[in-house]
This record gives C-alpha cells, sequence and structure tokens, in this order.
C-alpha cells in the first residue's frame, strides 16, 4: 500500500458480528463512505488468528457478542496484539458513547488514532445497528399479526360451528368479550382456541 | 412508605446468579416494594457497558469488577458500590481427560481431595511437559478481572507453576467452556457451576479442585450498584438488599433446591437442564463419572454474615490485580478497594448497628484477614 505524504493511511478496518446480514449492511455502508480495507468475520473460531493477520486499526463488535470478554482480554494481554487497543476513543463523548450501547455497538481502536477519524465509522455502524434492528422489530411485528389473524379466524370458525352463527355474529362475539374484559381480541381468541383444544377430545 | 421502585438490573446465566433471579421470579422483590427487571446478558463486558452508561442500575457481578471500576481500569470506568454479597464459591477447576489422565499418574491415589495434592499433581504435568518440549497448557477463565482468574493463579503459583511461563491463561465465555475443553482448544477451565459439571456429564472432562477449597467463603459474585443510584435511592436500594437477603435465605435451603433449579434451567434465563444445577446447589459434584465429592460450603448464597460485604476481602481482591499486574501497587487503592467492599448500606438496610462498625473496619485491624490473607485460604494457617 502507497504512503502519500500528507494524507493518512486508509484504516483497516474488522467487523466481528453473528448476525451476517447485519454485518454486510454496515461492511456495504462503509465501503460507500470510501474505506476500502473492511473485513467480516461472522463466526468466532479462529478470530484471534485473523486479528493477528489482518492487524486492524478499528474493531466493531455487536453489543451482545458472547465472546467480548475473550477478545478484550486478548486486546489486553496478548503479544500477538501489535498495538494497544481500547474501547471506543473518545472517552469525553458519553451521549456518542451512549448511543453505541444503545445501539448495540462496541467498538475497540487502536492507541493514538485521531478521533475525528473514528466518529464518522461509529456513527454510520450506529445508525446502522438502529435501522436493522427497526426492520426487525417491524418484521417480527408483522409474523405476529399474521399469527395473530390466524388465531381470531379459528377462533371465529369454533364459535361459528358451536354457536351455529354466521362470520360476522362470531366476530361482534370476539370483540364485545375482548371489551367486557378489557383484553386485546386476539388474547381471547387464543384463549378460546387453547380452551377449544382442551375440550375439544372430550 | 413511597410506592414501588422501579430498579434495573442486569446478570449473566450462572448458578450463582441464583439471588438476583429468585428475587425477581419468585416474588421477593415485589414483597418489598422493588419491581425488579432482570436482563439476562451474555458478557461481563456488557454488564460493566450497561451499567457505565446507566442502563443499569445495579447488576450481578464479579466480585473484583466494581474495584476494576473505581480504580479506573477499563473502559466507562463509573464508580460503583458492592453493598451485598450474592455468592460464595461456586466455581470449580476443570481439566481435560488427557491432563486429568496425566495428573493420576503424576499424584498419589487421592490427590485431588485437596488442592494442595491436586495441585502438585497438576506441577507434575506441566514440569513434564516442559522437559519434552511440549506447548504450555492453555487454561481458560471467564474474565479477566474474576476471582476465578485470581484463584487459579493463587493455586498454580502456590502449586510451584508459574501462571505467567508455565502456562497459558485465555478467557472464554462459560457456556463454552465444556466444547472448547472437548475440541481441545483449552485443556481445563475455572469456571462457575453448572459448566463443570456438564463437563463431566458430557465425558469431555474431570473436576480437580474447586474455589470453595482454595479459599473458602471467599466472595465470588456481588451486587454492583451505581453509586449515583445508591445516592439518590437510599430507600429503594435498602428495600432491594432486603428482599435479595429473603432470597438469599430462601436459596440456600435444601428444601427449595429441586424448585430453584428448576426456575434457573428455563429457557429464558440459563437454558440447562435443571439436574446439572443440582450438584453445585447441593456441595455434592460429580469430580469424574461415578465419582462424588461433598465440598463444605460449595456454594453458599446466605448464612454466617456470606452477604455482608468485607472490606478486607476488597483489599485482598485489590492484592490479586496487583500482583498479576492488572492495577499498580498504591495505599490509594487499597484504600479505595476496601470502601468499594464497605458494608455501611448493607447494615442500614438489615437493621445492624447504627452502620458506623463499618469505620473500624476500613482502617486496617480487620479480624477477617491474617496478614498473608483473608481466613479460608488453604495454604494459610489460622
Amino acid at each position: 500500500m502507497c504512503n502519500i505524504p500528507g494524507m493518512a493511511q486508509p484504516l483497516n478496518i474488522l467487523l466481528v458480528d453473528d448476525n451476517g446480514l447485519r454485518a454486510s449492511i454496515i461492511e456495504e455502508g462503509l465501503r460507500e463512505a470510501g474505506h476500502a480495507n473492511v473485513s467480516v468475520v461472522t463466526t468466532v473460531a479462529g478470530l484471534v488468528k485473523r486479528i493477528e493477520r489482518l492487524d486492524p486499526d478499528v474493531i466493531v463488535v455487536d453489543l451482545e457478542n458472547p465472546n467480548r470478554d475473550q477478545l478484550e482480554h486478548f486486546f489486553q494481554v496478548s503479544r500477538a496484539v501489535k498495538r494497544p487497543m481500547a474501547m471506543f476513543v473518545d472517552r469525553s463523548d458519553t451521549a456518542e458513547i451512549e448511543a453505541a450501547i444503545e445501539a448495540g455497538v462496541s467498538a475497540y481502536v487502536v492507541d493514538g488514532l485521531r478521533k475525528e477519524r473514528i466518529k464518522p465509522i461509529l456513527e454510520m455502524a450506529i445508525s446502522r445497528f438502529n435501522a436493522v434492528s427497526r426492520l426487525a422489530r417491524e418484521l417480527a411485528e408483522a409474523k405476529s399479526e399474521l399469527a395473530e389473524r390466524k388465531t381470531i379466524d379459528r377462533a371465529k370458525g369454533i364459535l361459528m360451528k358451536v354457536k351455529k352463527i354466521d362470520e360476522d355474529a362470531a366476530y361482534k362475539l370476539l370483540r364485545r368479550a375482548a371489551m367486557n374484559e378489557n383484553r386485546r381480541i386476539g388474547d381471547v381468541a387464543a384463549s378460546l382456541v387453547s380452551a377449544y383444544n382442551l375440550l375439544g377430545d372430550a | 412508605m413511597a410506592g414501588t421502585s422501579f430498579i434495573r438490573a442486569g446478570y449473566v446465566p450462572l448458578l450463582d446468579g441464583a439471588v438476583l433471579i429468585a428475587a425477581a421470579r419468585k416474588g421477593f422483590a415485589e414483597a418489598r416494594g422493588v419491581a425488579l427487571a432482570l436482563q439476562r446478558e451474555t458478557s461481563w463486558a456488557t454488564i460493566r457497558d450497561r451499567i457505565g452508561v446507566g442502563q443499569f442500575d445495579c447488576a450481578h457481578m464479579l466480585a473484583p469488577m466494581p474495584i476494576a471500576a473505581n480504580l479506573g481500569l477499563g473502559p466507562l470506568p463509573v464508580p460503583l458500590l458492592a453493598p451485598m454479597v450474592l455468592a460464595l464459591g461456586g466455581n470449580g477447576v476443570t481439566v481435560s481427560n488427557v491432563v486429568a489422565a496425566a495428573m493420576d499418574r503424576a499424584g498419589p491415589a487421592g490427590y485431588d481431595a485437596a488442592p494442595a495434592g491436586a495441585g502438585r499433581a497438576l506441577a507434575a504435568v506441566v514440569a513434564a511437559r516442559r522437559a519434552e518440549g511440549g506447548q504450555p497448557l492453555r487454561l481458560a477463565v471467564v474474565h479477566h478481572h474474576s476471582s476465578h482468574n485470581y484463584d487459579l493463579r493463587y493455586w498454580l503459583a502456590a502449586s510451584g507453576i508459574e501462571p505467567e511461563r508455565d502456562v497459558e491463561i485465555t478467557v472464554v465465555p462459560p457456556p463454552l467452556m465444556p466444547d472448547a475443553l472437548s475440541g481441545g482448544g483449552i485443556d481445563g477451565f475455572c469456571a462457575g457451576e453448572p459448566w463443570g459439571t456438564i463437563a463431566v456429564t458430557r465425558g469431555v472432562g474431570r473436576i480437580v479442585t474447586s474455589r470453595a477449597e482454595i479459599w473458602r467463603r471467599g466472595p465470588e459474585k456481588v451486587l454492583g450498584v451505581r453509586k449515583a443510584f445508591a445516592d439518590e435511592n437510599p430507600e429503594a436500594l435498602a428495600r432491594l438488599v432486603l428482599a435479595l437477603a429473603d432470597a438469599a435465605a430462601w436459596c440456600s435451603r435444601p428444601e427449595n433446591f429441586a424448585e430453584l433449579a428448576g426456575l434457573l434451567a428455563a429457557r429464558d434465563c440459563l437454558d440447562v437442564e435443571p439436574e446439572t444445577l443440582m450438584p453445585g446447589l447441593a456441595g455434592r459434584l460429580q469430580t469424574a463419572p461415578g465419582r462424588f465429592r461433598d465440598i463444605a460450603d460449595f456454594m453458599v448464597f446466605a448464612g454466617g454474615g456470606a452477604n455482608r460485604p468485607d472490606p478486607a476481602h476488597g483489599r485482598w481482591l485489590y492484592r490479586q490485580m496487583v500482583r498479576w499486574g492488572d492495577a499498580p501497587s498504591s495505599d490509594e487503592g487499597a484504600a479505595i478497594a476496601g470502601a468499594t467492599f464497605d458494608p455501611t448500606l448493607y447494615d442500614l438496610a438489615m437493621g445492624i448497628g447504627d452502620g458506623n462498625q463499618a469505620a473500624s473496619d476500613m482502617t486496617g485491624d480487620d479480624d477477617a484477614a491474617t496478614p498473608q490473607g483473608p481466613r479460608g485460604l488453604y495454604d494459610v494457617n489460622e
């Protein structure tokens, strides 16, 4: 790699995230921001050797990664890490640190790197972590909504069969029960379905 | 009386998280007017970070962690207190079958009845390896600032093994220890239960000694509390301490062990088989297939002053941190470590004395320690 005087060396960035999709979304963001040397590790097997070989300037690790204690120990004591690494770089920027932890990002940075060089990387990781969590949340909500609709359909079917009423009347019955008991209609439907299943074989 | 206090706490899924988990799930917190919101974490680093930025008010912590924070070691250090001890003991040293077989050849029969014998056998194995030019044994602990690390090093050094030269000490998350042992990534580990028991029942290793034997009744986990939270919410914290004391008393009664094991084994908690938790609770460990050993005070949740923090213990842990190069040596550091384990808040919450008896504990003169170290160390004559 050439070293042009007056220009900063390109940063070596390593992403450690067992969520491969999220890792690739962040990798893409880093590449768009002009970082060419980005490596991604999704499994922890051989991670220490990878770090030794890559000698990264910045390591971004998802906060919930169970191997963080191991990684920190490694940064602290290993002779293989040629340069000391510390979590975050600007300890005075508490808002940023809080945002990172809230988003589920931790970052370890080689000692002596200027904080202005790290800040955009961290900010990008935080916003993309948040975007991925939002997507995951929306997906989970959509899934549970779909499941709830299925349960309500099943409960309506039970009421129609047992009470010999039509679909509209069955739905109204469920809705009234939900209002009377101050519960969600999906919860009432789920109780009905499980009660029916219990009694069903009797 | 004020209304319900909402307290957020983090924990790592281990047997010694029992007191916090029982307080939240068996209604002990609620009964004392505390809504205790527990969050499971997968690493001590995340516990430290979340308490550091104030997402947790308190947490299940390795005993040296709040000392490290108060000494400004590691990332995001914030002032912490350890107003209560949550568990004593609970850890075992497990080695691979290969190492255990070599220890069997090196040691006399029954060498593992006490740490000194097990240490001599391990030292012989280490020496033989070095003579053959073999790789040094790789031993894993759960965290750098942990009693596992310091007790293991204490035991190795007392056995004539130099931790920095003769073995390699690394860090592995507890649930991954049995796999790392069977895969050959490590030759042994010191971790909390149930991971030693799980390694033995899977046939991948043997328990050769335990923390309760190396340092009997040494503090293992504490309640780490943000000092800012303690200062602003003294009443809520006192109620939490009372609730935890109730839970600790419940956890330590043998008739509750089966229920406790079921509670902890749940998928959203430790996610293990309940029977893997019983040996640790009862202090009767299967150290090798078909071999059982009763270990006194193996895992202590309450009784005999177990929950009262002792400044002498804080200072002893600090001495271990200094000994192994994790902290510079200073009188100030020792004072910080002692003050971290100040029992004043515990005494106030429990209604013991007027809280002033702590003062004598903090100015030296502690009866819990000899010049060689605190009571209960296996190689210190009392």
